[in-house]
């Protein structure tokens, strides 16, 4: 290994680093749960309410006790299902393959997200 | 044996060895710390060949995998969104090797990361959520820590391989 790519290696690794304090991760009790499907919103849930919510047939998710997660899904690498349980706000679980997003956010910021302009 | 066929007998090899690499991957539990989050163990083949035969054969390889993979395992979703990883993460590749100031290790770990990063920045495009970007920094640092490992990999690889050259 060269000593070049060493400090390439530590130069990635410091920038992901710093790249953690942009991303304000908020780590208050989240209120709601924000559904959207496509990119369109599905649905807003309160979180201190246990609820089951089927989201079009293709994916299922749970409320219980102000956590969400993903029970079921019907594509084959079932990665939303395997993720671990929401409480926080800002925390997501994303079926990639049903284009589903679940994010949990304040009551105050039910305001749509921006769009990415690509 | 004349140098084309040798390529072309090289190619065929290599482009199976990363269908292979591929389907043992995706035998792996997933470890789902992180969406996105993959091992690219099939990347070994990719960069012993960029190392071999250049830029374009790796691109075909890449290609020809990323296109098998996706119809014996996958679909049509997954396919676009292996291209948009694999293809992200060979350009870079080629472009950090070009400079030669860089090892195996560095193309294979700026292989790695821009693979994530390219696969994160199209899925966030398709569900149009950018809360997704949470995950960057992580996903950038399991491509460090994969690419770093086949790097390592590659240069003992390729050690060995020059006797058959």
């Amino acid at each position: 290994m060269k000593k070049r790519d060493i400090i390439l290696i530590t130069a990635i690794l410091a920038a992901a680093f710093a790249m953690t304090f942009f991303v304000n991760r908020d780590s208050t009790e989240g209120e709601s749960l924000r559904i959207t499907v496509d990119g369109k919103e599905y649905g807003v849930y309160r979180l201190d309410r246990d609820q089951i919510i089927k989201i079009n047939n293709t994916n299922t998710c749970k409320i219980q006790e102000g956590k969400v997660w993903m029970v079921r899904a019907d594509c084959p690498d079932q990665i939303c299902v395997h993720h671990k349980p929401l409480d926080h706000t800002g925390g997501s679980i994303i079926c990639l393959p049903n284009r589903v997003s679940m994010t949990i956010v304040n009551s105050r910021q039910t305001d749509t997200p921006d769009t990415i302009v690509s | 044996m004349s140098r084309k066929i040798k390529k072309i007998t090289y190619l065929g090899l290599y482009t199976a060895v990363a269908i292979l690499l591929g389907y043992i991957e995706s035998l792996l539990p997933v470890i789902t710390a992180v969406p996105g989050m993959k091992i690219g163990l099939a990347n070994l083949a990719i960069v012993l060949v960029l190392y071999q035969f250049g830029p374009l054969a790796a691109f075909m390889v890449q290609i020809v995998r990323i296109l098998a993979v996706g119809f014996l395992f996958g679909n049509l979703f997954g396919i676009a969104f292996s291209l948009a990883g694999g293809m992200s993460s060979l350009i870079v590749m080629t472009l950090i090797k070009h400079q030669t100031v860089f090892g195996i290790t560095g193309v294979s770990v700026a292989g790695g990361v821009t693979h994530n990063i390219g696969q994160i920045l199209i899925a966030s495009a398709l569900v149009k959520n950018n809360q997704i970007m949470y995950y960057l920094p992580a996903l950038i640092v399991t491509g460090v820590t994969t690419g770093l490992l086949i790097g390592l990999l590659c240069m003992e690889i390729r050690k060995r391989l020059y006797k058959y050259d």
